[in-house]
């Protein structure tokens, strides 16, 4: 069970946070004018590299805020958590074969 | 009865507490400090179980949590647990054992047949023989499972009370052995907190089996004492004994079972104590010292009673003064072994001889061995055993250069114990499952930790592959002294010496993984690799013939490794045999995969203290003591307990809701909805916040004007619904459903925070804050003007208005909605004046007869308006198109979803439609859930059009209701649709508009 950094909290046990996804996908400003391939990419694609891998969490039984995180998906040691609206942090670069 | 096999002198045992005990029903007796296991073997008993498939008669193998054969059934029905290894069974006054897997008894047992039938049974065999034909598999089941079961489960439920805790330390060591100890000892002395958790219930590990070894020139087990009297005084230390680690997860946390009270006899339990304690365990810094097993040699029928691992015959001579036989046999391929050798002479058990599959016998203990006269059998191996139930005879043979076969029949040599070392396997199951991998050790011939994935991690002792005594003490104090370090602690004054003692290990050796006979394998005789799940090496072979090559599969079509014991002693041999195979070396074969638990754990102590009414919190309204005072039946919503109907006496539930629903439409009824969802949304952008949430428009709404709303998921389909109210410029309360009322308000927050963070909107959820109550029907605004100075005009307060004043006295918002399709008036009232103003209503109401109506009637009385519920007219596929309500959804804005409603799909034609059905027979009542078919066919499947969502027996029709989801059910109007029923029967209806009453809705109006 992971332990995460909270922006605003602090480390806190995972059972306090819900999941919420690959971070840095905006909601399109005119949906209307996506083709429907452009809007089910944004709908339903995210990546799933092998490493750093910056996704969202919100401490649902906590502060009750949304924040992102930097999150090794081999290790699953993460890295950096930042409040929502940030740039991420420059962080090293992990390879797996 | 006499424990003829007990040493006069000697072992870690409390000679002067004799305990009592029953096994298989026959009364024996121990010492206080033995073992199950270490008691049976006091009492000459080997023969302890059956095992799996071939019934053959098993015995003890280890004297620890490797253990395969000695599982055994411990207490009586319904405090009885399966799978307890006899070596960890702590013996108590009155415990009572029973063997597993043997029936009638495990002396005379019918499944032995299958040790005859064994060609019969090869690996794979259930998934060759049991598979067709598929009826016949009903058949099959009951006799796998009949043959299978390992133990029984108890009748009936855990009569004891298990607990849970949680806690976080600075470092934590698990295992006690030299090794664990100088880890804890350095990390305490610098003042961190640490807990020491070990399995036994002593502290020592391996040194309770050694009594002649030494550390800092004392015996080793005054040592321990010292160390762990210092550990006891230090007040940031915890020692958690009779303690499992057993599994190790993400970032340093880790589960631990804590045996509290399972070593006492029944009468001297603690009544305020639990059974076993779950620790759910957060440590910055974790120290494995959680030892290595020894790992046997797969020779011919290598697994009768009596044969057991060398060390384990040590452990049992040493720490328990048992003696395990009368005249034994050694068989080695390292010079560990003779240690085994050596301690069973001195113990005075005649040492037949010892045979060493090394080339030349040479070591430090080898040569002890030869200058105390034993007899050696270098370049030699064990190819055959004999004897029913307990070993007699060995017969031993010389081995050819390549250690891949024997030469001549082989020497036949009388003993009644045979032990064998084949090395050591680092126990890294710990390490392993954190996610840290593996190198395999050539010289060691073992998996050895390499990379860890855990920060803040090591390993250390015979579990790094440091099998000297000086290496783990060593080992153990640099990282008990790195990990206090490494969090902020050091310890003050002269830096103390790390503990010292002699430094050697097992080697030198000679790696054979299968040892041969003087016939082929299988043929003969069995090369048990796996003993619990009578997995030989034959069966791994003929796996490898078969065309399986990963060991990952090898493992799951034999299920080798696949028993309680997970292969602790047969993984390594398994993986080796199957290299030697495939002509690989065994880090290319690779190491399946290590999970939690290492040892079987209990359910109970997972579910802890919440059981019953603390497994889950239940929510009750204000009025919830009303309810029960009046009769009400209950259902669960959510965590919800929500007024069902309200029988009067003789009533059964369709009388009860049939009245409810008809005294409602007549006169008036009332209902609880305090359990809906209440958001409280304030800022200045609320509105514009509503409009990009629900699928309408808000802006325009006039304060203190009430709006129905539909929100969608980005996808498109209905979340939830309801009314939202506009109580100020930029106030909005808004309601959801029941169930939903947490997932609405994560929604909301969820769009806010992280893409409309520039909005000003604030949310509150309110639900608790406030009693609803619902009255409903032609005398609500007759009731409601008796006790309220709110001006119930229609023009004052319309349909779709709300109204701030008292009920019955009490501050109050008065919404006029409907969900019944009646005047409806919806009363809101601080939580705590709930009750109150409840009964304040029921009292002014007696005159027009006001009936209480509960969710039943709730949702007959809106299913005749033909109003949705999310969740059963909706199942997350249904947009709101599919709902027939286009009405609602707003052609100008933008709002979440609504690009996913003009995807090509949604316009698809034969998407699932809301319909209303009206039964051919109208006394006819669909069931809800129940298949629509265009043409019924002579038996299933027929194609399905759809399914019926909401059915009811409707009073105010005087006939039957339903509606339903089918495909192009908007086109299907006045068309037949069938519902073929379980019985045989055939359900017909016609496709009609949902809305069955008062369609133009002028009672709600009123």
């Amino acid at each position: 069970m992971l332990l995460i950094p909270c922006p605003y909290c602090g480390n806190r046990e995972e059972v306090e946070f819900s999941y919420g996804g690959e971070a840095h996908i905006e909601r399109p400003k005119e949906p209307e004018r996506l083709s429907d391939a452009e809007w089910a990419d944004y709908l339903f694609m995210q990546t799933n590299p092998k490493g750093i891998f910056l996704e969202r969490w919100v401490h649902t039984h906590g502060c009750r805020r949304w924040f992102n995180a930097a999150r090794d998906t081999v290790s699953y040691q993460i890295l950096a958590s930042y409040p929502m609206g940030i740039t991420p942090p420059k962080l090293p670069k992990t390879t797996y074969l | 009865m006499a424990q003829d096999f007990r040493l006069p002198q000697g072992g870690l045992i409390d000679r002067s507490r004799l305990v009592s005990f029953t096994f298989n029903g026959k009364t024996l007796n121990g010492f206080a400090g033995d073992s199950l296991a270490s008691a049976l073997l006091a009492n000459g008993i080997h023969l302890v179980g059956r095992s799996f498939k071939y019934h053959r008669p098993r015995g003890i193998v280890s004297a620890g949590a490797e253990e395969p054969n000695a599982l055994i059934q411990l207490g009586e029905d319904p405090r009885t647990d399966p799978n307890h290894r006899a070596p960890q069974i702590e013996l108590y006054d009155g415990l009572k054992a029973k063997t597993q897997n043997a029936w009638p008894s495990v002396e005379f047992d019918v499944g032995a047949l299958n040790n005859k039938l064994s060609r019969m049974l090869p690996a794979g065999f259930y998934y060759k023989t049991f598979m067709w034909p598929a009826a016949m598999w009903m058949k099959y089941e009951h006799f796998i499972r009949q043959a299978a079961g390992l133990g029984t489960a108890p009748t009936e439920r855990d009569p004891d009370c298990y607990d849970k805790t949680h806690a976080h330390c600075d470092v934590l060591v698990v295992g006690a052995g030299p090794a664990g100890l100088a880890a804890a000892l350095a990390a305490a002395r610098g003042g961190a907190r640490v807990i020491l958790v070990e399995q036994d219930h002593a502290l020592g590990g391996s040194l309770l089996s050694t009594p002649d070894e030494e550390i800092d020139g004392k015996p080793a087990l005054e040592w321990v004492a010292a160390a762990e009297a210092e550990l006891a005084e230090l007040p940031e230390v915890r020692i958690l004994k009779r303690t499992q680690c057993f599994a190790y997860f993400d970032h340093n946390y880790l589960g631990l079972i804590e045996k509290v009270t399972d070593h006492l006899p029944p009468v001297e339990k603690p009544e305020h104590l639990p059974r076993q304690r779950l620790w759910k365990l957060r440590t910055k810094q974790v120290v494995l010292a959680t030892g290595a097993i020894e790992r046997p040699l797969v020779f011919s029928d290598n697994d009768r009673p009596g044969i057991m691992m060398a060390n384990a015959a040590r452990t049992y001579v040493n720490r328990y003064a048992v003696k395990p036989g009368k005249r034994a046999v050694v068989f080695t391929n390292n010079d560990g072994g003779y240690a085994a050798a050596l301690d069973l002479k001195k113990a005075g058990i005649e040492v037949a001889c010892v045979v060493d599959a090394r080339a030349a016998a040479v070591g430090r203990l080898t040569d002890q061995a030869e200058a105390e006269g034993l007899r050696i059998l270098a370049d030699q191996a064990i190819i055959g055993t004999e004897g029913e139930k307990r070993v007699s005879k060995v017969r031993v043979a010389p081995l050819s250069e390549d250690g891949t076969r024997v030469f001549g029949g082989g020497e036949t040599i009388d003993c009644d114990l045979a032990v064998s070392s084949g090395g050591w396997t680092p126990v890294v199951h710990l390490f392993s499952q954190s996610k840290g991998s593996l190198r395999w050790d050539e010289d060691l011939s073992c998996y050895r930790p390499d990379k860890s994935m855990q920060a803040g991690q090591a390993v250390v002792g015979s579990a790094n592959g440091s099998f000297g005594l000086a290496g783990c003490l060593a080992e153990g104090d640099a990282a008990g002294t790195k990990a206090a370090a490494e969090v902020g602690f050091k310890a003050k004054g002269r830096k103390r010496k790390a503990p010292e003692a002699e430094d050697y290990t097992f080697l030198p050796a000679r790696w054979i993984y299968l040892v041969p006979s003087d016939k082929p394998v299988g043929h003969g005789g069995k090369h048990f690799v796996d003993q619990q799940n009578d997995v030989t090496a034959a069966d791994l072979k003929l796996a490898l013939r078969e065309g399986y090559r990963s060991i990952e599969h090898v493992k799951r079509y034999t299920t080798t490794g696949m028993g309680t014991d997970q292969g602790k002693l047969g993984n390594v041999n398994a993986i080796g045999i199957v290299a030697e195979e495939l002509g690989k070396t065994l880090p290319e074969v690779g190491v399946t995969t290590f999970r939690p638990p290492y040892t079987p754990v209990t359910f109970g102590i997972f579910a802890g203290r919440d059981v019953d009414d603390l497994l889950d919190p239940v929510r009750t309204t204000p009025m919830h003591s009303w309810h029960e005072r009046n009769g009400a039946e209950f259902e669960d919503v959510g965590q919800w307990k929500r007024a069902w109907y309200y029988p009067k006496a003789g009533e059964d539930i369709h009388a009860a809701v049939n009245r409810e629903v008809e005294a409602t439409r007549r006169s008036l009824g009332i209902l609880d909805a305090s359990t809906l969802g209440k958001i409280d949304i304030q800022g200045a952008d609320s509105a514009e916040f509503l409009n990009r949430i629900y699928t309408n428009a808000w802006s325009k709404l006039a304060v203190g004007r009430c709006r129905y709303g539909l929100m969608l998921n980005e996808d498109g389909m209905v979340m939830d619904d309801g009314v939202t109210s506009r109580l100020g410029e930029n106030h909005f309360i808004m309601t959801t459903t029941t169930g939903n009322a947490a997932p609405v308000l994560a929604h909301l927050e969820e769009w806010l925070q992280t893409e409309w963070p520039e909005l000003d909107v604030y949310l509150t959820s309110v639900t608790e804050e406030f009693a609803t109550m619902t009255i409903s029907g032609p005398n609500a605004r007759r009731l409601l003007a008796e006790i309220t100075d709110i001006e119930l005009s229609p023009n004052a307060l319309p349909h779709m208005a709300l109204a701030l004043g008292e009920v019955a006295g009490v501050p109050a918002r008065v919404f006029r909605i409907s969900f019944t399709g009646e005047l409806s008036y919806e009363i809101n009232v601080p939580a705590s004046y709930g009750l109150y103003v409840w009964q304040s209503l029921i009292r002014v109401g007696e005159k027009y007869g006001i009936t209480p109506y509960g969710t039943e009637a709730m949702h007959v009385l809106r299913a005749e308006k033909g109003f949705i519920i999310v969740g059963q007219e909706t199942d997350g596929s249904v947009t709101p198109l599919d709902l027939g309500m286009d009405w609602i959804v707003s052609k100008k804005k933008d709002f979440i979803g609504k690009r996913s409603l003009t995807r090509s799909d949604m316009s698809k034609p034969d998407r699932k439609q809301l319909v209303g059905l009206l039964t051919d027979d109208p006394k006819s009542v669909l069931e809800e859930g129940a298949a629509l078919v265009e043409t019924v066919l002579d038996k299933p499947p027929m194609p399905m059009l759809g399914h019926v969502t909401s059915s009811y027996w409707s009073p105010n029709c005087g006939r039957s209701i339903a509606m339903a989801l089918i495909k192009g059910g908007q086109a299907r109007m006045g068309m037949k649709v069938h519902a073929p029923t379980a019985d045989g029967r055939v359900i017909t209806c016609t496709v009609a508009d949902p809305v069955f009453f008062d369609k133009d809705g002028e009672r709600l109006r009123a």
